[in-house]
């Protein structure tokens, strides 16, 4: 076993025990500190491990079938690295703040929570896609069994969705597979086989198109414009640890595989002009229209799960900018915005059990009762909004750098500078979203008959912990940003 | 000390004092006060040791914040006479309001929380003054604005309070659209975000060539950061949450709405002022926001009847002159009066605290009245700030708002007879408006019950008025000036410089003669013009902006991309799909479970597919 499998399998083995009838809580809860520790450990050596060249590292592989060419190979880059440590966080955070909860819970946030490892952590195309398809299960049965509101519609359409996502994702990871294989015949989904190959690859005639159709699957999953309809609904109704792993984590795994696979095996259909052209449009209306949708929420789960789609729209402009600054601040931002919209859910999630309503007008005056709980929503509000000195600015402010980088004044600005510019009003229309919601929350006289006391120390744990990570990384972006860029350029991105 | 210790220690200890009192506030609920006090005489001590270091033109390194590639953007410091100026100026008046609140907040519940914003905000704030670098400055700039959100916001159950902490930062949030956008443009351009970098660039190198070819680029940069400057300075049309921002606890107006965090525009105008001085469009724009802000301010100013929201008027009519200087091509000249203005405005606001103090909370300037045998101090400081404000010769206010009037002076290279006029007759509504105040608040008879039972400020709110009345009179003075590294422009010569000294003296009298005579013995307002009393009905315009424009926008958004988008890729393919036949049915009214399970036998097919794909010849 290598280092790898036993943290893809470990939250895997907890979720088999607990649902055999063990401790919940206390299996669940030891089995993730043991995977942060075993996660944090192979991130913070990684680079004295493995020298500085940003290469796959502790890699391992067995082989399941020769022809296809299909192995169970694990390995882990600054890149896979940092997307492990994001979901073993929100792991954590997710399962510490079920309190009272069925053992269900527990069993399906370490199933999720597995899926995603398996995913960020395989190196074979097949089962990089059949880990997100295991950690989608749990997700679509938890929200159809305890979520909240009209959870039967809601869990019909994130399955319908996604599944049709996955199924055009699947399309278009064969066709990658078929084009960039050595020989007919001889197809293999490894990885890492397939990128030396992928640029001799006769290919020309369908990158744009295959990149596309990658386009469409991955980003279905990430909720891109106009392929998003499943999100809001879904992260509205689905259960507090559901919606913790899945907005916080497994989204971010369209945006790893278009990292990991598309950008990287297809680089010339990713700069054909209109594909270009395409994503930018759809990115807009990420940040635009959905901007305006958030803006028009009246309940505070409405309103997170709104903006969790419109700040997708920034990590795609990072990708779209087609440079190492953007990058890299794509991939910032995939963890800040993990980090802080689990927060946000987390703490959504409380004040719903506590006060049993979520809409503005029947809330206000939390602060007076709950200074922690206000503070604490404060710094995920702020940090989702992009205020410097928390993670997300950073990634933020690479990515509107990188569009701008070679800036010519004698073209004037490009298509892209100018969605830029658009998305930077975007900025302006979360804060004044964000901050709203905050003033009817928190602020002013406290409601009637809305009572909200403080978390326990215990329950604050989960809470620091998230809150705490989006201030290191916000004040020193450098610890997880001097990770992912040798890896980054490793990939052979530009 | 070595420099990077002395300005690691003023960035750093208080953003450590305010963490700890974040986290730890309902243990430290006794000393954090003391803490945090604590720590601004340390900065201030830090500040003095740093009037006297060396200049260090190429910034002194803490970390690399962002670093990818051969881009960088730092956690640097830039040293040199404007720094350490503002430094100076930022860490006195911070440590004086600091021993004031230990005063005024004294009964307050929150007190602790409030002393851990106020070293959030000096944290911020030395960041700006610091920053040797645009993308530094946008953080801390930014972080300036969110101690001011939670300064203003302090008292946050009060509606006011909360709204008001909320529109400045939304308004700020619009200025920092721009900022950034400049900023994004000058990257663009260079390559670098470095202010040291672009200045050489522009002196000579890409910069240089492009001014003189695609100018109306280096205008728009220009615009994009002043747009940043005038959310931050509050300036027309953005000059909105300045007012409101009152709310917030007197100490807390007196430091960030009037000495500090509103002269960051200006102060971060004259540091790229090597990019607004390239474009004369920028200058002219500049200039004359400034001077409608200056004009307009004052004019609101005359017919407010709470003393606090008389002196934010002020500030903001102060803060359009300084605006004013700086896109005349008088980058010193608005540095310099931002310098004196910080003493007196300071001063003048924590007067105005210890009257709301002595009366009650009560504000309304009509209601108090008689004061000044009371409160003899309170008054005698007040009465040298106004004289100060208001430019009474030989008082500090005096040579610095000269020193505008004469950059203003069509003799001047850019100066403007129009924008002169409307200085000099901002400078007399100025004299108008603090005559008027001073004489209702603190002469006649006692109007109120409170005003009537009110009594002298404890010590520890007198003793920062009185060591404020000394840089107010004398500041303006080389002697006291240059050691504090404070920006002297030159002494302005030839025949204008007549003419602006006599319109400044004659602004100045036909100002306080015209106010004494009709507030005199006044009981109520003599003058009742609604439209300044209201001012300009802006505010109503941009709420009904929000209400009708935004969110009527929003919800038409809404509604289409539910319509459109929902429906072209939900209800569209499921109608099509059920339409199609009946045998998909079986699929779909299947449980959950069912589904989930064919979705992993689709994939099981699809590799099934591939594999028999593969092995064909």
């Amino acid at each position: 076993m290598s280092l790898l499998e036993i943290i893809i399998l470990l939250p895997l083995l907890a979720a088999l025990v607990t649902w055999l009838g063990s401790p919940a809580r206390i299996t669940a809860l030891a089995a993730s500190l043991l995977n942060l520790v075993l996660v944090g450990w192979a991130f913070l050596n990684y680079q004295s491990l493995h020298g500085a060249d940003g290469a796959m590292a502790f890699r391992h592989a067995r082989t399941v079938l020769t022809s296809p060419h299909i192995q169970f190979a694990v390995g882990a880059d600054g890149l896979s690295l940092t997307m492990a440590l994001l979901t073993v966080l929100v792991t954590l955070a997710a399962l510490w703040s079920l309190v009272d909860k069925e053992r269900i819970y527990y069993t399906s946030t370490l199933l999720i929570a597995s899926g995603a490892l398996g995913a960020f952590l395989c190196t074979d195309i097949f089962f990089l896609y059949a880990f997100h398809e295991l950690a989608l299960i749990p997700t679509f049965l938890m929200i159809a069994l305890f979520g909240h509101g009209d959870k039967k519609d809601a869990a019909w359409r994130i399955t319908i969705y996604l599944g049709v996502g996955s199924l055009i994702l699947l399309a278009g990871l064969l066709g990658v597979v078929w084009y960039c294989s050595p020989e007919k015949g001889k197809l293999t989904f490894d990885l890492l086989a397939l990128k030396p190959l992928a640029a001799d690859a006769p290919y020309a005639k369908y990158a744009a198109a295959n990149f596309f159709v990658l386009l469409v699957g991955f980003g279905t999953l990430v909720s891109l414009f106009p392929f998003h309809s499943w999100a809001a609904p879904a992260y509205a109704a689905a259960p507090t640890p559901i919606a913790m792993m899945h907005a916080g984590v497994l989204k971010k795994f369209g945006l790893y595989g278009l990292i990991r696979i598309a950008l990287p095996l297809l680089p010339t259909g990713a700069n054909t002009p209109w594909v270009q052209h395409a994503l930018l449009y759809m990115l807009l209306g990420n940040i635009l229209v959905m901007g305006f949708v958030t803006l028009h929420q009246r309940r505070l789960d409405g309103l997170l799960a709104n903006s969790s789609v419109m700040h997708m729209g920034y990590i795609f402009l990072g990708l779209a900018s087609g440079n190492a600054l953007g990058q890299n601040g794509a991939v910032l931002l995939m963890f800040a915005h993990g980090i802080s919209v689990a927060l946000l859910f987390m703490l959504c999630g409380r004040l719903r059990n506590q006060l049993g309503t979520l809409e503005f007008d029947k809330l206000g005056g939390l602060a007076a009762n709950a200074p922690f709980l206000s503070l604490i929503f404060g710094v995920g509000a702020f940090a989702s909004i992009g205020l410097p000195g928390l993670a997300n600015f950073a990634g933020e402010v690479l990515i509107f750098l990188s569009t701008f980088k070679n800036f010519q004044a004698s073209e004037g600005f490009t298509f892209l500078q100018i969605t830029t510019i658009l998305s930077l009003w975007g900025v302006v229309i979360s804060a004044v979203y964000m901050l709203r919601a905050y003033r009817k929350i928190f602020f002013g006289q406290p409601s009637a008959g809305h009572f909200m006391s403080d978390p326990s120390l215990l329950q604050r744990v989960p809470m620091f912990l998230l809150a705490a990570v989006l201030l290191v990384v916000g004040l020193y972006p450098a610890i997880l940003l001097n990770v992912v860029q040798v890896s980054l350029a490793a990939t052979g991105l530009k | 000390m070595e420099p990077i210790s002395l300005t690691g220690t003023v960035l750093l200890l208080p953003l450590a004092s305010a963490l700890v009192i974040m986290l730890f506030h309902g243990l430290l609920k006794n000393v954090a006060h003391l803490v945090s006090t604590g720590v601004s005489i340390i900065m201030f001590g830090c500040a003095l040791i740093f009037l006297g270091a060396e200049d260090q033109p190429n910034g002194l390194l803490l970390y690399e914040y962002l670093k990818v590639g051969t881009f960088t953007a730092d956690i640097g410091f830039v040293v040199d006479t404007q720094s350490r100026g503002m430094l100076f100026i930022v860490t006195f008046i911070g440590m004086l309001v600091h021993i004031y609140s230990l005063g005024y907040m004294k009964d307050d519940d929150a007190r602790a929380r409030y002393f851990g914003a106020l070293s959030l905000f000096m944290f911020s704030m030395n960041g700006i003054v610091l920053a040797d670098n645009l993308v530094m400055m946008f953080i801390f700039w930014e972080l300036v604005g969110v101690s001011s959100y939670l300064l203003i916001g302090h008292w946050f159950k009060k509606p006011e309070a909360a709204d008001a902490a909320k529109k400045a930062f939304l308004t700020n949030r619009v200025g920092d659209f721009g900022f950034m956008a400049g900023i994004l443009i000058l990257f663009g351009l260079t390559g670098h975000v470095s202010i040291a970098q672009l200045q050489g660039s522009m002196e000579s190198g890409a910069l240089n060539h492009i001014r003189d070819n695609y100018e109306w680029i280096i205008t728009l940069a220009g615009l994009g950061l002043f747009l940043g400057a005038m959310g931050k300075s509050a300036q027309a049309p953005l000059h909105v949450w300045l007012p409101d921002a009152m709310e917030g606890p007197t100490p807390v107006s007196a430091l960030i709405h009037a000495a500090t965090m509103v002269a960051a525009g200006v102060y971060m105008l004259v540091r790229v002022y090597f990019i607004i001085g390239a474009s004369h469009v920028t200058g002219d724009i500049i200039a004359w926001i400034g001077g409608i802000t200056a004009l307009m301010a004052a004019l609101m100013a005359t017919q407010q009847s709470d003393i606090k929201k008389i002196l934010a008027y002020s500030t903001l009519s102060q803060l359009g002159y300084m605006v004013m200087a700086v896109g005349l091509g008088g980058p010193k000249e608005g540095m310099f009066h931002l310098y004196t203005h910080a003493f007196f405005k300071a001063m003048l606001f924590l007067g105005s605290g210890a009257v709301i103090y002595a009366c009650h909370h009560e504000q309304n300037i009509w209601k108090m009245g008689g004061l000044y045998k009371k409160m003899p101090v309170t008054f005698w400081t007040f009465a040298i700030g106004t004289a100060a404000l208001m430019g009474v010769p030989l008082m500090a206010g005096f040579w610095s708002k000269e020193g505008i009037l004469a950059v203003a002076y069509p003799e001047h290279g850019h100066g403007n007879g129009i924008l002169f006029g409307m200085a000099v007759l901002t400078a007399t509504l100025t004299a108008f408006y603090m005559t008027r105040l001073v004489v209702v608040a603190f002469f006649g008879k006692a109007r109120g019950k409170d005003a009537d039972h009110a009594h002298e400020a404890p010590l520890v709110m007198i003793l920062p008025l009185v060591v404020l009345a000394f840089p107010s009179v004398l500041a303006g003075y080389h002697f006291l000036a240059e050691p504090l590294q404070a920006l002297v422009p030159n002494h302005h010569e030839g025949a204008g410089a007549k003419v602006v000294m006599g319109c400044s003296l004659v602004a100045v009298i036909v100002g306080f003669l015209a106010a004494t005579r009709l507030y005199r013995n006044a009981d109520k307002d003599p003058v009742n013009i609604p439209l300044f009393a209201n001012k300009f009905y802006i505010d109503e315009f941009y709420a009904g902006l929000v209400k009708y424009g935004q969110d009527r926008f929003a919800w038409l958004v809404t509604a289409l991309e539910r319509i459109f988008v929902d429906g072209l890729t939900v209800r569209l393919p499921a109608a099509l799909a059920s339409g199609l036949g009946s045998w998909m049915r079986g699929l779909q009214s299947g449980s959950l479970q069912a589904y989930t399970f064919v979705l992993g036998l689709g994939i099981v097919v699809v590799v099934y597919l591939a594999v028999f794909f593969s092995t064909k010849p």
